[in-house]
């Protein structure tokens, strides 16, 4: 699959060398310290914050030529900013770019975790638009700070608690904060807390770039990550009633899809190569889309 | 004359950077690296390469006495790096250590602090064996269920400084140990025993 030509007059995949040696130092000691989030100095970007400038930098800085780089928004390879990122490195890399999950050796990801099992030797770089967890409790960074140096998460509990106290159960759906080796707590990102157990015991290594927020942080391989809970509430991911409408899957990460002006809907898999891939497979749902795959 | 860099400066340094960045996510597993460079001895090529990969003016190099004897060595790598070279071993990002029997006490290089524990230094420590099928056990992010590592020559209480480093974290320094051909890691969060 070749998404553009080649540019000239860029470095290897746009980011200069002392940059990237910077960010490179900066992922070691993620990678030491399991969760703790490291400085780093962001760059500008030739994309707007908000658009995954922090993985792609994180991404520019380890990918090689060999790399076989995969890009999902929300589960989708085919979405706007997803497109426009894959597009970017293979313009400015001149790597090998797929959609299929267990073909890549990077995958930069916005919000999901691809549904296919990772394998060792990939990476998983994370978009990541607030990367501390505590900062809707305490905006203070230097007391943030203090909080993480201490291991002082009283904070979050009582959050959650408070969820608990206000609606019956914890309401937190998305970017729920994990603890990582036992030690850090850590923003997955707003991945669904569906993809929460998939970052435990990982395989894979799993990068998270801020760049706004100028935070990298890091799960090593097969390690623990633990989704913060009570003995009396625990930790449940999202389930839903009905399979993909396209592809059958049962226990996937559905989206909503509105049809018509009725308010006729269908729920179908956010993993889109997942889903095309089943399908493929000959997995049909009963959505009545059959004809949706050619 | 001054000893050559990297032929590919770009994907030379790459490739040195990810075969250190798999030997720290997956502490006991030993990496490929093979650096075509002949840095003046007794600088090792791994060593060198590591350095050319990752110094640079805001990451100052220590060098050990055996290393800091050598004007040649110092002059390839401020040439090829552009770092600053410290005595100061309290200040530097990466510690260079040709004479690994013989490292200084790990609590005399940069531990960070508890609110930054990353401003801390990682020790390349230049070894002539590596393996993963026997030696110490390692636990810790990055093994799945236990791993081995064997190295040598490294210093006699190496396992009761691991341990005090480990007992730091999140403070501590990283290690990496380089061997002829190849390398292997052990951050300040891997458990190591006998």
């Amino acid at each position: 699959m070749s998404a553009a030509t080649p540019e000239t007059g860029y470095n290897f995949a746009y980011l200069d060398e002392g940059t990237k040696r910077m960010i490179r130092r900066a992922i070691l000691k993620a990678i030491a310290i399991p969760g703790y989030q490291v400085p780093f100095a962001s760059r500008e970007m030739p994309m707007p914050y908000g658009w995954g400038t922090g993985g792609v930098q994180v991404t520019a800085a380890i990918l090689g030529k060999r790399d076989v780089l995969k890009v999902i928004d929300q589960g989708s390879d085919d979405t706007t900013n997803a497109v426009s990122i894959r597009a970017f490195f293979a313009r400015t890399a001149d790597v090998a770019v797929t959609t299929r999950t267990r073909d890549a050796t990077v995958i930069q990801t916005r919000h999901r975790i691809p549904e296919a099992p990772l394998h060792e030797g990939q990476v998983l770089v994370y978009q990541v638009p607030i990367p501390e967890p505590l900062r809707f409790l305490e905006p203070r960074e230097t007391e943030t700070r203090q909080l993480h140096a201490l291991a002082e998460y009283g904070l979050m509990h009582v959050k959650l608690y408070e969820d608990i106290a206000r609606h019956g159960h914890i309401a937190t759906t998305y970017a729920y904060p994990v603890e990582v080796a036992g030690r850090y707590v850590m923003d997955p990102s707003p991945t669904p807390k569906f993809d929460n157990p998939k970052m435990d015991d990982c395989p894979a290594l799993q990068l998270f770039g801020a760049g706004r927020e100028k935070r990298i942080y890091a799960v090593p391989p097969h390690t623990r990550v633990r989704s913060l809970d009570f003995e009396d509430h625990p930790f449940r991911v999202q389930s839903f009633d009905t399979p993909c409408a396209l592809c059958g899957a049962e226990g996937v990460y559905l989206d909503e899809v509105l049809l018509d002006d009725a308010g006729k809907r269908m729920f179908v898999c956010s993993d889109t190569d997942h889903c095309e891939e089943r399908r493929a497979d000959g997995h049909v749902g009963t959505g009545g889309m059959e004809t949706a795959h050619v | 004359m001054l000893a050559r860099g990297f032929a590919d400066p770009v994907h030379d340094a790459q490739g040195v950077f990810r075969a250190v960045m798999e030997a720290l996510a997956r502490p006991g597993t030993v990496q490929p690296l093979a650096p075509r460079l002949e840095p003046p001895a007794p600088l090792t090529p791994e060593l060198a390469a590591i350095a050319l990969a990752l110094a640079d003016a805001d990451a100052p190099l220590w060098l050990d006495a055996g290393l800091a004897r050598s004007p040649a060595v110092a002059g390839f790598l401020r040439f090829h790096t552009g770092a600053r070279i410290t005595d100061n071993p309290d200040e530097a990002a990466f510690a260079l250590v040709s004479e690994a029997a013989a490292c200084p006490d790990f609590a005399t290089f940069a531990q960070g602090t508890p609110a930054y524990p990353d401003r801390s230094a990682t020790l390349v420590l230049a070894v002539s064996t590596l393996s993963d099928r026997d030696g110490w056990h390692l636990d810790g992010p990055g093994i799945r269920g236990s791993a081995r590592l064997a190295a040598s020559p490294l210093p006699a209480d190496s396992l009761d400084r691991l341990g005090r480093n480990h007992a730091g974290f999140p403070q501590g320094v990283d290690l990496i140990l380089a061997a002829p051909g190849r390398l292997a890691a052990l951050p300040r969060s891997t458990r190591v025993t006998t």
